[in-house]
């Protein structure tokens, strides 16, 4: 049992008892903590003060070079083209180019959010080991063929930019399995899932945002659009 | 004495600030527990937790431009009246009347923008270190509501200018609402008080915008950051341990008690 580091002083006068529950599934192996520890002030306190400063000064200058939009006032009649949504929902109103407006309006976004939720919760999040132990041969079968099948669902309704992250962080999962580079072989499953989501987020919001024009037609950021 | 000396010896001030000024551990430690706003911080905290690399601060900077907001947002209600025309008029007061109007309204929502952004790579932090891990996992659901109120107050603010830009994104996004299914139709109408973005819309987002989010965003924040400290503190990068999570004694004990006095690791903003 040496794994079971007492204390050093077992003076019974001075630590009347010890109590520990040892439970089969817990080894009893006390962390060794050499941990350093500082008073919160002014450590803490301070850095955080600094940190305050820094977004305010930050902000401040933003704010003095670039001005906040203000256009014409709101006309019910007069619609612009495109009329977009602010910039961190054109990843959506995107997906509504390629979905029927229950997918991209609704589902999709009610599928994140509780995915998100329940991260937590879920064992595939929790045992955090790398992707490719023992069992590699079913996992490469079943990744494969959830890649497969997500670009073969996107490419049908030719939503591109989900199509083309999807087989780019797909391949990359599976050529993982190599293991080289060794910190691209560790990587776990749900991060793997989770990058895939921020790209193919990232994409289409940036889609959404400078290459979308009039009747949302693609149009590069760099070409002048003409104002309706 | 200095000025600074003497108002520190006065019986006004030690009945204020009841600590002495002395570079002593139970000086920094009364400064911490002594203070309502302070004392979420536990006394001491784990020197690595301040590394940069550690949390890259963005929790703090999500903070930080929350705090810039709600002030920037209490100056702009003094000017702003939520009625149509008169919401739009406020915008060229603001920019043609009031002093340092326009950087007011900029500073407001270049900070939204801000707050937005660094929730969600806040979010990404937590993820790839792995921290919503047991105990915080709980801590982890409030984080995500957090950011769809986040999402909610720059959304309802979106709409608050009147112009052209805010009616149609306001009315793009409200159009989606409606593909719900059974009950879309209903919780549009209940947000927009009717079924155009009209003057009862305006007036419901600025309920929302100016009461409603910003009271549930204070309530869930102060749970969220007193839990970071009663969860045992910020949690940084995984570190490679052969025993992982719950293989030693501190997980026999409460969360966050293993440290006695100190309530734990240590604290974040």
């Amino acid at each position: 049992m040496s794994n079971i580091h007492l204390v050093e002083s077992n003076d019974p006068l001075a630590t009347p008892w010890h109590v520990a529950l040892i439970r089969p599934d817990q080894r009893p192996s006390a962390r060794e903590s050499e941990e350093r520890y500082v008073t919160a002030f002014p450590h803490l306190i301070v850095r955080e003060v600094i940190l305050f400063q820094l977004v305010v000064i930050a902000l401040s200058l933003t704010a003095i070079f670039f001005d906040a939009p203000l256009e014409s006032i709101a006309n019910p009649v007069e619609t612009p083209n495109p009329a977009k949504a602010p910039w961190y929902f054109l990843g959506l109103q995107e997906l509504l180019h390629y979905f029927p407006p229950v997918v991209a309006g609704v589902l999709l976004p009610g599928l994140v959010v509780i995915a998100l939720l329940v991260i937590p919760y879920a064992r595939i999040n929790l045992e955090a080991g790398p992707l490719w132990n023992a069992e590699w041969r079913w996992k490469f079968a079943i990744i494969t063929s959830i890649v497969a099948a997500l670009t073969i669902l996107f490419a049908a309704f030719q939503c591109w930019p989900v199509v083309i992250p999807t087989m780019l962080i797909g391949s990359a999962a599976l050529a993982s399995k190599r293991g080289r580079p060794r910190w691209l072989w560790e990587v776990t499953l749900p991060e793997w899932i989770m990058t895939w989501f921020v790209v193919v987020a990232t994409t289409l919001t940036l889609i959404g945002t400078f290459f979308r024009g009039p009747g949302w037609s693609w149009v590069w950021p760099w070409t002048a659009v003409p104002r309706a | 004495m200095t000025a600074g000396e003497w108002i520190r010896t006065t019986s006004v001030y030690r009945s204020v600030i009841r600590h002495g000024v002395e570079p002593t551990n139970r000086n920094r430690s009364l400064i911490i527990f002594e203070n309502l706003f302070l004392h979420v911080h536990p006394v001491k905290v784990r020197e690595k937790t301040l590394r940069f690399t550690h949390t890259f601060w963005l929790g703090a900077i999500t903070t930080a431009s929350t705090i810039i907001l709600f002030v920037t947002g209490i100056l702009l209600m003094f000017y702003y009246h939520p009625s149509v025309p008169q919401a739009y008029r406020d915008m060229k007061e603001l920019q043609y009347v009031v002093d340092n109007g326009v950087f007011l309204r900029n500073l407001h929502r270049w900070a939204a923008h801000l707050m937005v952004i660094s929730a969600f790579l806040h979010m990404l932090r937590v993820f790839y270190h792995r921290a919503y891990r047991p105990p915080r996992q709980f801590n982890w659901v409030i984080g995500v509501t957090l950011l769809i109120i986040t999402l909610g107050l720059s959304y309802t603010g979106y709409l608050l200018p009147w112009d052209q830009l805010a009616f149609w994104g306001v009315s793009v996004g409200t159009n989606m609402v409606k593909q719900a299914p059974l009950i879309g139709e209903k919780i549009r109408f209940f947000l927009l008080g009717g079924n155009i973005v009209s003057e009862n819309a305006l007036l419901r987002f600025y309920v929302l915008h100016c009461v409603v989010l910003p009271v549930v965003l204070i309530f869930l924040l102060s749970v969220h950051i007193w839990r970071v400290r009663k969860d045992g503190g910020v949690q940084g990068p995984p570190e490679h341990d052969p025993s992982p999570e719950g293989n030693s004694f501190d997980s026999l004990l409460p969360a966050g008690r293993e440290k006695g006095l100190t309530g734990g690791g240590d604290s974040s903003s």
